[in-house]
């Protein structure tokens, strides 16, 4: 039961049309009255909702089966059709087989030895690999442009297909229509083997049959009809479609019964081939689509098919799930990054089946007594025979408790350690699906550690997730060893941690770990037994007059040992020349052998998505689970820290001083001369043109050029005046959060706004606002926002400011649905694409794609950022290892 | 580009020896222990030629053996060489890249073609919609970001901005005025675009065209050069009369419908240059003198003199495949594609490129990814429906017969199977002790 052995499997599917013969065989009524209910609201006998047909009101039993709604799977019944009716979706595939073949002896207008030769090449095109529809279609091309027929000389006529099931003979006298009738005999009268070269494969399928003679009516199962509040009953678009046809029909018959004229017979028959259609496929072109009363047009087989909301897409490509739960997500900075908290209510409604054994009957048993309502308990219990107990309804579950043998099946509350599946929509790579550990917890959100907030790509703004819980043995323990968050670290796309540290982490480290920051030893104390540290501590880096120690040696504690690596932090300044291990500012960072020796960590160190840094270094070297227990005990004492030290920003950090604040208005009024005298030159016609520019687009350039440059000067007034203790300046620095761009639209200058990557332009005739004059092209007048945030804007610029504001949001809208399209494409294309044993990319037929993936066998998520090895680590291993020898 | 190329061959080089190696894998090694011992013997006299030759040896061995991919062994051996070390130092150095190599080794039954699709959609969310200009030269504008990327997926037969880039010979590689004559060679240039007015005259009955001297003089023509273009183009349906900065063209068939018509046709009379090539800008780069193109034309532009055929490079894939051939579009798609990724600063590793770039071009012509091209021709009916165009599939398979062999991965999901990927393409059956079999029976 629980790893049930699935030994059946569908090999093939063989697809088909169904013959007069079959429908008939397969039906269980033959329907002929255009009615469903009669008065008293039963379904009439050889109406639409014929009872034998199935049933799908609850309490019922099948007349014709025997079982209750649900496990009668429905029965098919049929209509005789009073005259053949074209099928529409073939319509163009009989007009070109009848082109391909004889008007008078039906055979395909090749000669004998052409038929031989292409019967040869029917034979070779598949073991060279080749598809013998080419074969076919090529067949058909050159059967249709004999004139005459080879076999008994008759004259061929062209014919014309008048959409969507109209085929025209034409004559010298002029054209003639084709009945079905006369369609239908032709095509009985093809010949097997002809149907085999005509691409059609007469064992599964003739042609003919497309000629409807009869029309299977699907069980009512497959339309249920739906009873409203009210009491009124209202039927599937199918069964309407149905009884329209039944309608016609019967009008027909009776029509052809009494020898009504040739042109009503038609008109009927006409009418009867439009409702077949529309009973296929509403969506024609060339017919109305048939409406509902209120005008809605009717969903009826293809419609039921086709699209995102079709069947395919919508059910048979895509599944709903029991065992699921979903709610709201928040932050919680104590959990490990393996966990997930769950609610202690949907706990108590997901269940883990388990099956008892002599070694765990005890617990199981407590499990039962604890019952479904307190949580580690139990809703269900399996017994050998098979059958269920709710535990919700037994009175003394004791009693049952007692009963319990091993073999049986408990399904258990979720607990703490079992392992689920939680999800994040859109999921657009794998690390959007990953296994995390319960933990039960009270309230109502699941909650995670933030470093998973990355790959989900989540945040905590009302952002719902979901959650799966595996049921069997195998699935769980795939999910553990393949799907865990920690073996998800390093990302198949770029093969560097995609999971890492963020905002407050990165500011805490940088806090902790930059020169100025000694602690006593209380606060080294405090802060490591937050992080559950049970060791020594390392000998203090200043001995006297107090102990003091530095931050880098409490980092150094979590680093493994082992560690080596050297690389710039994100605070560095990028000097022309670099001091390397003298950096003044810190930020040339050295690790040796597990020692933060120099330099502070910030995001280049151990920040989410950050390749080459020392955090990947730590799991390419230790692997996962080191990695996951550096990054959650460092966590917890970065969290510890900032919140004792707090870390805030207001407006104090974004104002600068008054000397300041007017060197920014000098700036910027200058630059606004700057580009006044632009426009002078440019109305003058002075102004030289950039090659293969216009003049406008030079001016707009320059004048683009010119402003760009003012806020980038004002913004390095700013940055002079806000320096490492401002909070602000160091989440920028560090990468924490924000950017100097930022910082300086804040404090300066928010700069130009740009709509389409131009200044603002559009409007008023010749003008952006009222406010300007026409043809004022100043900086001003074309959304350049001198003000800062801090200042606040005044009007116009706030109508600029949300101008460029909306073109973001459009830009989103527009990105997200043609790069999901974009990704869906890719997807179906490349998804049977697998990694052989013999090393081989192959599709799924198995034609290989690549005889080494990536012409290097090398998995990308097992890389090194790209490379398969790191040589020059590899030496520093070896030579390390020796010299220490 | 060059650089791709090498890499392809040296890698399908090695593909085809190592697939029969893969089995006398067993003696290679035990070939490597036994040398493991002989150095370990000949350490005693370590003298520096001797560490070399044994370097020397082992580094000749692994390259027959092919265990390393040919960039790694260069690595190696270029960073081993000047290292100084001693031959336990060496022996462990090599067996540790051999080692770290094989670990990084995808794993059979991997969905390779899932996390490319995955690793190249996912950055597409971050991308840019607007078309941006062209790094460096600021004139010509490229369409960039994610329009583009669907552009190379889509294998469109036109892209929306083709260019070239055009080396010329290194001969006049770095000579201004060589690359401004090659360049006005290139540059397609119209009766219509060095015209100050082509008029058609009633009285004469002829086409008036005006010539701006000033044009002709940037362009470097003369009347005579645009006359005999027109009267080439045209060929007998009128007779070309050259003057001072005016041609009038006399058609044979003076009617107004006639001189309408053919007013029209020499307008669009190409005088000098190539085909499609609407604008050439030249840019000086650490190489010489480079020739930026608006519009692509590879055919043309490769018999242009002066021009090094061998650095030539478009962005129109259709084009490459038909000058080139399969291969070289193959490296083109992946230059494309991790040209545009880059400039995005969206990181993705090359081998999720080069998957999709082999899946477009296995067969031999360039198939997009979609329902015209991949999606389009996979073998299972219910695969294809799944896609799109649902309905046309599945009545073409019923009337052909089809049998679907359920070997993909969409209609095992729709039939609510194991796929056949990962942990599922493995058949595992265990026949559990009797005992436990009799239970399920029971049941």
């Amino acid at each position: 039961m629980i790893s049930g052995l699935t030994t059946k499997k569908i090999d093939t599917i063989e697809f088909g049309l169904l013959s007069p013969e079959d429908i008939r065989k397969m039906s269980i009524a033959q329907i002929v009255v255009a009615d469903t209910y009669d008065e008293d609201g039963y379904p009439i006998d050889s109406g639409i909702m014929d009872p034998k047909l199935g049933v799908i009101d609850p309490g019922q039993r099948c007349k014709t089966c025997g079982n209750r709604v649900g496990n009668c799977p429905g029965h098919f019944g049929h209509i005789e059709l009073a005259r053949p009716i074209m099928h529409e979706g073939y319509a163009k595939v009989i007009h070109k087989v009848l082109r391909a073949i004889c008007r008078e002896c039906n055979r395909v207008l090749l000669s004998d030895e052409e038929i031989t030769h292409f019967q040869k090449l029917f034979k070779r095109y598949p073991e060279m690999g080749q598809k013998t529809a080419n074969l076919s279609n090529e067949i058909l091309k050159r059967a249709a442009k004999s004139k005459t027929c080879p076999h008994c000389e008759a004259e061929q006529l062209k014919l014309k297909l008048e959409k969507p099931t109209s085929i025209y003979e034409v004559g010298e006298a002029g054209s003639v229509r084709l009945t079905p009738i006369d369609v239908r005999a032709r095509l009985e009268n093809i010949e097997d083997d002809d149907y085999r070269l005509l691409g059609i494969n007469p064992d599964a399928a003739r042609l003919e049959w497309a000629i409807l003679t009869v029309l299977s009516v699907p069980p009512v199962t497959v339309r249920p009809s739906i009873t409203l509040e009210s009491g009124v009953r209202s039927e599937d678009d199918l069964s309407h479609k149905l009884i329209d046809i039944i309608r016609i029909n019967q009008r027909l018959r009776e029509n052809l019964d009494a020898g009504a004229p040739q042109l009503i017979v038609e008109d009927l028959w006409e009418l009867l081939q439009y409702h077949c259609t529309t009973y296929f496929d509403n969506g024609v072109s060339g017919i109305p689509p048939a409406r509902h009363r209120s005008g809605r047009a009717l969903r009826t087989l293809a419609q039921r098919l086709k699209g995102k909301e079709g069947r395919f897409r919508s059910n048979l490509s895509g599944k709903r799930v029991d065992f699921s739960a979903r709610t709201v997500i928040s932050p919680d900075p104590n959990l490990s990054m393996n966990e997930v908290g769950v609610p202690d209510q949907i706990a108590k409604i997901l269940t883990i089946p388990q099956r008892v054994t002599e070694w765990n009957i005890d617990e199981m048993k407590d499990l039962v007594i604890r019952g479904p309502d307190r949580h580690p308990g139990c809703n269900y219990l399996i017994r050998t025979d098979g059958r269920r107990v709710d535990l919700r309804f037994v009175k003394d579950r004791s009693i049952i408790a007692d009963t319990i043998e091993p073999g049986f099946i408990v399904e258990r509350h979720l607990a703490n350690g079992d392992i689920v599946l939680f999800n994040r929509q859109p999921s657009l790579h794998r690390m959007s699906i990953m296994a995390h550990e319960v933990r039960v917890m009270p309230y109502r959100t699941f909650r995670l550690s933030l470093y998973v907030c990355p790959p989900y790509n989540a945040d905590f703004d009302g952002d719902e997730m979901n959650l799966h819980v595996p049921q069997s043995e195998e699935s769980r323990a795939e999910a553990r060893v393949l799907m865990r968050v920690q073996e998800q670290i390093l990302s198949p796309r770029y093969g560097g941690p995609i999971i890492g540290a963020l905002q407050d982490y990165i500011s805490a480290a940088f806090l902790l770990t930059r020169k100025s920051n000694l602690l006593t030893k209380d606060q080294v104390n405090q802060l490591l037994a937050t992080a559950d540290y049970e060791l020594v501590l390392p000998p203090p880096a200043i001995k006297a007059p107090v102990e003091l120690w530095t931050g880098k040696q409490i980092f150094s504690i979590f680093i493994p040992e082992g560690i080596n690596i050297s690389f710039k932090a994100n605070i560095c300044r990028k000097c022309t020349v670099c001091k390397r291990e003298d950096c003044d500012y810190d930020s040339y960072v050295v690790v040796r052998d597990g020692n933060l020796v120099f330099g502070v960590v910030d995001e280049k160190a151990f920040g989410a998505g950050e390749p080459d840094s020392l955090f990947h270094r730590i799991i390419k070297e230790n692997g996962p689970t080191t990695a996951r227990i550096f990054m959650d005990s460092v966590g917890k004492l970065l969290v510890r820290l900032i919140t004792d030290r707090g870390f805030s920003m207001g407006l104090n950090d974004v104002t600068l001083p008054r000397a300041a604040s007017q060197r920014i208005k000098r700036i910027l009024s200058d630059a606004d001369q700057k580009v006044n005298q632009l426009i002078e030159t440019y109305q003058r016609g002075e102004l030289d043109p950039n090659p293969g520019q216009t003049l406008l687009e030079t001016l707009e350039q320059r004048i683009m050029a010119t402003l760009a440059e003012a806020r980038d000067s004002a913004g390095a007034v700013a940055g002079e005046h806000l320096g490492l203790e401002n909070t602000a300046v160091i989440m920028a620095q560090t990468g924490a959060r924000g950017s100097r761009l930022n910082l300086s639209q804040m404090a300066a200058v928010v700069g130009q706004q740009a709509v389409r990557g131009e200044r603002i332009s559009r409007g008023y005739v010749g003008r952006t606002l009222p406010h300007f004059e026409r043809g004022n092209l100043g900086a001003r007048a074309r959304g350049f926002v001198t003000s800062s945030y801090k200042s606040g804007l005044d009007p116009i610029e706030y109508w600029f400011h949300a101008a460029g504001g909306r073109e973001g949001l459009v830009d989103t809208a527009v990105r997200t649905s043609t790069s999901g399209y974009m990704q869906r494409r890719l997807m179906t294309a490349l998804q049977d694409l697998k990694v052989e044993t013999d090393g081989t990319v192959r599709t799924a037929p198995g034609r290989i794609v690549q005889f080494r993936f990536g012409d290097d066998g090398v998995d990308p998520s097992k890389s090194d950022h790209g490379r398969s090895v790191n040589i020059d680590i590899v030496i520093e291993k070896v030579l390390g290892k020796t010299r220490i020898e | 580009m060059s650089k791709s190329t090498k890499s392809k061959k040296s890698t399908t080089k090695s593909t085809a020896s190592t697939k029969p190696k893969a089995k006398p894998k067993k003696p290679a090694s035990t070939a490597e222990e036994s040398s493991d011992k002989k150095t370990t013997k000949a350490e005693t006299k370590t003298t520096t030629s001797a560490i070399d030759k044994h370097m020397e040896k082992r580094f000749e061995t692994m390259r027959e053996e092919r265990r390393l991919p040919p960039k790694v062994m260069t690595e190696l051996v270029t960073k081993v060489s000047n290292l100084g070390v001693t031959k336990k130092e060496f022996d462990d150095i090599c067996d540790n890249v051999v080692d770290s190599y094989e670990r990084s080794l995808v794993e059979p039954g991997e969905a390779v073609g899932t996390v490319a699709a995955q690793s190249i959609g996912e950055p597409g969310t971050q991308m840019t919609l607007r078309t941006f200009h062209y790094a460096g030269v600021a004139e010509l504008s490229v369409t960039q970001g994610l329009p583009r990327l669907i552009e190379i997926v889509d294998a469109r037969n036109n892209p929306s901005t083709p260019t070239m880039k055009i080396y010329l010979d290194n001969e006049i590689a770095s000579d201004r005025s060589d690359a401004r004559r090659i360049a006005r060679d290139i540059e397609m240039v119209l009766v219509e675009s060095v015209a100050s007015n082509v008029s058609i005259d009633l009285l004469r009955q002829a086409i008036d065209i005006r010539l701006d001297p000033e044009l002709m003089e940037d362009k470097g023509l003369t009347v005579e050069i645009v006359a005999t273009a027109i009267e080439e183009k045209i060929k007998g349906k009128g007779e070309v009369e050259p003057g001072e900065n005016v041609i009038f063209v006399y058609p044979a068939n003076d009617t107004l419908a006639e001189l309408q018509r053919l007013s029209e046709k020499i307008r669009e009379v190409r005088v000098k240059g190539i085909n499609d090539v609407t604008h050439v800008v030249i840019r000086k780069e650490s190489d010489g003198y480079i020739l930026y193109t608006e519009g692509s034309n590879l055919q043309d532009a490769l018999e242009v003199e002066g021009v090094n055929p061998h650095k030539i490079y478009t962005n129109n894939l259709r084009e490459i495949y038909q000058v080139l051939g399969i291969e070289a579009t193959r490296n083109a798609i992946i230059k494309e594609a991790m040209s545009v990724l880059n400039e995005q600063g969206m990181d993705v590793d090359v081998r999720h490129i080069i998957l999709v770039a082999d899946m477009m071009t296995a067969d031999g012509n360039i198939r997009q990814i979609g329902r015209h091209g991949i999606s389009g021709s996979k073998n299972s009916a219910l695969a294809r429906a799944a896609f799109e165009v649902t309905i046309k599939h599945l009545l073409g398979a019923g009337i052909a017969g089809t049998k679907d062999p359920l070997r993909g991965i969409t209609e095992n999901v729709i039939l609510g199977q194991l796929i056949p990927l990962g942990t599922g393409s493995i058949d595992l059956l265990m026949n559990p002790h009797v005992p436990v079999t009799q239970k399920k029976t029971k049941k």
